[in-house]
């Protein structure tokens, strides 16, 4: 569903990405990780042409995001992204937050947008939060209402930006538990992420990064077993380590 | 020692009330004026085409490096010239219309700067949230970026209004019956400018005094 084959992206002289290719079948959840800097945040961000990159392709159901003539945003609003500072418009409510993209760029009526904003709510478990604003809530209530947020857009498919590397330990269950649930729902996501307790109970696959290049792109447990180079075993055991 | 003279005030107070209410109506076209026309040349000072950032770039130091009261007289001087060689017969009483467009004009330039330091204090994520929902990038600004941009600016685009209520004193360079020209006409007649003087002082001092206060509650109101 989500192809990306030789991209690569440069910042002035500074390349950040060189040559990544992977797939992502339907259904598939991804884990990308690796140190900080290495472009896995720039890399999803590619995905959804959020970040531009010079050469290589990337196709998501078939549609090309590099290609000038693609319709940038409607293919966004099928691509739902998950940010680390979770970015809800602080001037809407939670639940204006969740209906303003789907009457603005779906055309959906108040009523409609409403009521699905409110049963997603009531999925990530935040029905009785509707009418505050997101400064009212707690981060890992905020990042529940923009992973909502996103899924009332229908995606295909989401995209998670360190999702949990913004909130107190203590909040992070109460996210990676939605995500482990749309997981199972049959989601395709690909999330960048250091939770490797989160790789191991949903991922298919991981990928780590270093460097700008995909250095290993593996099945979970042959990943977790035996990571294939030095550097994702380094990686592996200092962040498993503590 | 001067002794003071009030008693052509009591007499005076309805012309100086039209006074007032021509003043607060050129305030009030030009702070809607401005600050419509300020929004979009700060949205096209930070769009990426080069071609619209200059421009609206120069529009903002060209109006910024001229004094007010000969953007007020260029005007009332250029409009009925324009307007005769438009529509071919000499116009009516222009004076007012020139100074609406004079004030809106040049207090766009300010606004301009006001908003597009406000839109620039909103941050990029918000920029990437709205288009990750796939708004476009003139709905993301519009629905998005503005509405927090200008709940911050507030404070600033009052206290410039302020500003801007003391400034329309200058269109009695144009001969407009506004509040402080009524009041130094009134002190000339009679004979008691100093008196007509300090009066209208007090009454810009209140005026102004009272929206400072206002602007200060609004900007604890806004930073709790």
């Amino acid at each position: 569903m989500i192809t990306i084959t030789n991209v690569s992206k440069w910042y002035g002289d500074f390349n950040v990405l060189k040559q990544c290719s992977t797939e992502v079948s339907k259904g598939e959840v991804v884990v990308v990780c690796g140190p900080s800097g290495s472009g896995k945040s720039t890399l999803i961000k590619c995905v959804n042409g959020l970040e531009p990159f010079q050469e290589g392709e990337i196709l998501i159901d078939g549609i090309s995001v590099g290609d000038r003539r693609t319709n940038l945003p409607k293919l966004r609003s099928r691509v739902g992204m998950v940010f680390q500072h979770f970015e809800l418009f602080p001037h809407l409510t939670v639940v204006q937050n969740l209906t303003l993209a789907q009457c603005q760029v779906l055309k959906r009526g108040a009523k409609e947008a409403t009521e699905k904003g409110l049963r997603l709510l009531d999925m990530v478990g935040l029905q009785t939060q509707a009418k505050k604003f997101p400064a009212q809530l707690s981060g890992g209530q905020q990042q529940r209402v923009a992973i909502a947020r996103a899924l009332a857009m229908d995606p295909i498919a989401m995209l998670f930006d360190e999702p949990t590397s913004a909130l107190d330990p203590e909040m992070i269950k109460e996210v990676l538990d939605v995500m482990v649930k749309l997981a199972q729902e049959g989601m395709t996501m690909i999330v960048v992420t250091h939770e490797m307790g989160f790789a191991r109970t949903v991922a298919d696959r991981v990928i780590f990064m270093d460097q700008g290049q995909i250095v290993e792109d593996r099945p979970k447990e042959e990943f977790f077993k035996n990571p294939g180079t030095d550097r994702a075993q380094q990686f592996l055991s200092k962040i498993l380590s503590h | 020692m001067y002794s003071f003279d009030w008693s052509s005030i009591p007499g005076a107070l309805p012309l100086l009330r039209n006074g007032m209410l021509l003043t607060l109506e050129i305030t009030i076209v030009a702070v809607v004026a401005g600050i419509l026309l300020g929004t979009v040349i700060a949205v096209m000072r930070l769009s990426p085409n080069p071609f619209l950032s200059s421009l609206a770039a120069l529009y903002v130091s060209g109006f910024r490096s001229i004094p007010l009261v000969m953007v007020l007289l260029w005007f009332y001087l250029l409009v009925p010239q324009v307007i005769n060689q438009v529509f071919g017969h000499p116009a009516l009483d222009i004076r007012l219309l020139s100074a609406f467009v004079a004030f809106s004009l040049f207090e766009a330039s300010y606004y301009a700067e006001i908003i597009r330091a406000g839109i620039q204090s909103v941050s990029k994520g918000q920029v990437s949230a709205g288009l990750a929902l796939g708004m476009t990038g003139s709905q993301t600004m519009r629905l998005i970026i503005l509405p927090q941009a200008f709940r911050r600016m507030i404070p600033l685009l009052l206290t410039q209004a302020i500003i801007l209520f003391q400034d329309t004193s200058l269109v009695y360079v144009i001969g407009l019956a506004e509040f402080f020209g009524n009041a130094y006409n009134v002190g000339n007649r009679d004979g008691t400018l100093v008196e007509l003087l300090l009066f209208a002082g007090a009454v810009y001092f209140v005026f102004c005094f009272a929206a400072s206060m206002l602007v200060r509650r609004l900007q604890k109101k806004i930073a709790a």
